[in-house]
């Protein structure tokens, strides 16, 4: 599904990722860990192609085969990209609805099922509440459940969710944890930054451990739970 | 009194119309059009280019007009400011008031510094009873229709799809990318709708204002404090703003006619240090 080679990425003189390797194969849920600042954001903003405005860029990014590394954003996201940043991403100036409505859907087939907006309101009846709210007036939690749905809706393929469960509360993480875990079985790949480790244990099939802009180790599911003290201890959580 | 402030809102509807172009533009591409006074010069003298050379009427010149110069518009965004955006804002600064000194110039060639006349549309000649006084109908007529466009421009930007990709590329131009959408190519049709909206400012001055190469330049400072105050980037902020200092200059004008050329000023830096995003505007929260 997703195949990274070599990517290397710079703020300036800065370099903020070092030759990462990895890949993420079709259904599975992959999580990256990591300190404040090893790399995570930075990794899933090029795989997006939003790093290009703050520096330089080497390596290759393929996604369903396809090479990538030259595509704008958009075309990634029409690729079947579903971005889900580190601070939400909700308008301020965008009712909720309109924020769900916002990006087109997925147009490339094979694909999992776009969420229609009737199913968005059943599984997340609070949004249909709310729908005529600007999006920023929900609470931390339903914004989260949102700009979830907001990539559901597009019917992308693969998800890449930056740190979705940040500052929520243990039942919002929960509810996180289902929705993945529902949307995986219907076929999408999803690419997860995570601080939590017991929550990315929890969900995630297999797990990159990410140092200095590098991938120092790569784990499955048992190794975490084996080690999750261990994780923890280093993560300084 | 009442018809000082009817003039004051007749005079705010240019302000207005101009502030709404400047900050849909500032607020899509991040560019501080120092040229719009220019725009709008161009738009005056268009029409009077239309009537003089081409004999084409008032009406004519409203719609094609704007239309030629807001394609004008979208091929300048095209060759030049696309190209600057990326780099420091003080690019496109320079690039558009050095474009702004130079079509005043060469229409300062072509026409000298003096105003040129340009008639009332006949039907529009007389005056209309508002009731407590009558009044020149053309500047009722530019009051309405100036009022109508902002309301037309204010659907399209709450109501349509059009408008919502708009109001997102604002408010977040890389995440608006990074969801599906392409950016760049809504940034075109935008400046040129901008400069369009100048222009069609200018031909509504034509009638009633002296058409020169100066009349942009004189105007576009004040339309400046009109988009601070309404917040940068604000669309309703611009409009309300635009014609609540339309009213107010009028009204100093009317009562301390000793500080009529400094009253919007006054009221900047008065809105300034009671709101310092302006109005109607959000505090920069992103990067």
């Amino acid at each position: 599904m997703l195949r990274v080679d070599g990517l290397s990425a710079w703020y300036g003189e800065a370099q903020a990722l070092r030759e990462v390797s990895m890949r993420v194969d079709e259904g599975e849920i992959v999580t990256l860990v990591g300190r404040n600042g090893a790399g995570k954001t930075t990794l899933l903003r090029c795989l997006m192609g939003l790093h290009g405005t703050y520096g330089r860029t080497m390596g290759t990014i393929s996604v369903s085969g396809v090479d990538v590394t030259g595509l704008p954003p958009h075309a990634r996201a029409r690729r079947g990209l579903g971005y889900v940043p580190d601070d939400r991403g909700i308008y301020a100036t965008l009712s909720v609805e309109e924020n769900l409505m916002l990006a087109p859907v997925v147009k490339s087939g094979g694909g999992p099922e776009p969420w229609p907006l009737e199913r968005v309101y059943e599984t997340f009846p609070h949004l249909r509440e709310r729908r005529r709210s600007p999006g920023t007036t929900l609470s931390g939690g339903e914004q989260q459940m949102l700009v979830l749905a907001r990539v559901l809706r597009t019917g992308a393929r693969l998800l890449l969710c930056d740190e979705p469960t940040e500052g929520l509360s243990p039942l919002f993480v929960q509810r996180i944890g289902e929705i993945l875990r529902e949307v995986r079985e219907a076929g999408t790949t999803v690419l997860l930054v995570e601080q939590n480790v017991h929550f990315a244990a929890s969900v995630a099939d297999r797990h990159y451990l990410l140092a200095e802009g590098r991938i120092v180790e790569s784990l499955d599911r048992d190794q975490v739970r084996e080690r999750e003290h261990q994780l923890l201890e280093y993560l300084g959580i | 009194m009442l018809q000082q402030a009817f003039n004051g809102l007749v005079g705010g509807s240019f302000y207005a119309l101009l502030a709404l172009g400047l900050a849909v533009i500032f607020g899509m591409l991040g560019v501080v059009n120092l040229a719009h006074g220019a725009f709008y010069m161009l738009g005056a003298f268009g029409a009077f280019i239309a009537l003089d050379a081409f004999g084409l009427n008032f009406w004519v010149a409203l719609v094609l007009v704007p239309l030629l110069l807001g394609v004008a518009g979208a091929v300048l965004e095209r060759l030049f400011v696309r190209r600057l955006t990326p780099l420091d804002p003080l690019y496109n600064f320079l690039f558009t008031f050095g474009l702004a000194l130079i079509l005043q110039d060469l229409v300062r060639r072509e026409y000298g510094v003096n105003s040129q006349p340009y008639p009332r549309p006949p039907e529009l000649a007389g005056t209309v009873d508002l009731g407590l006084f009558t009044y020149p109908a053309y500047q009722v007529f530019v009051l309405a229709v100036s009022a109508l466009m902002c309301v037309a421009v204010w659907v399209v930007l709450t109501r349509t799809r059009v408008g919502m990709i708009v109001r997102a590329a604002t408010e977040r131009p890389e995440l608006t990318r990074a969801l599906g959408i392409d950016v760049g190519r809504w940034v075109t049709p935008v400046f040129g709708f901008g400069i369009a909206l100048a222009a069609f400012a200018g031909v509504l001055a034509a009638p009633m204002r002296a058409v020169n190469p100066l009349m942009g330049a004189d105007l576009i400072i004040t339309v400046f404090a009109v988009v601070v105050i309404g917040g940068l980037g604000s669309v309703f902020g611009s409009v309300a703003a635009g014609f609540a200092v339309g009213l107010v200059s009028a009204l100093g004008n009317l009562y301390v006619p000793a500080l009529s050329q400094i009253t919007v000023f006054i009221l900047m830096a008065a809105v300034l240090l009671w709101r310092p995003a302006g109005l109607f505007g959000r505090e920069e929260a992103y990067r």
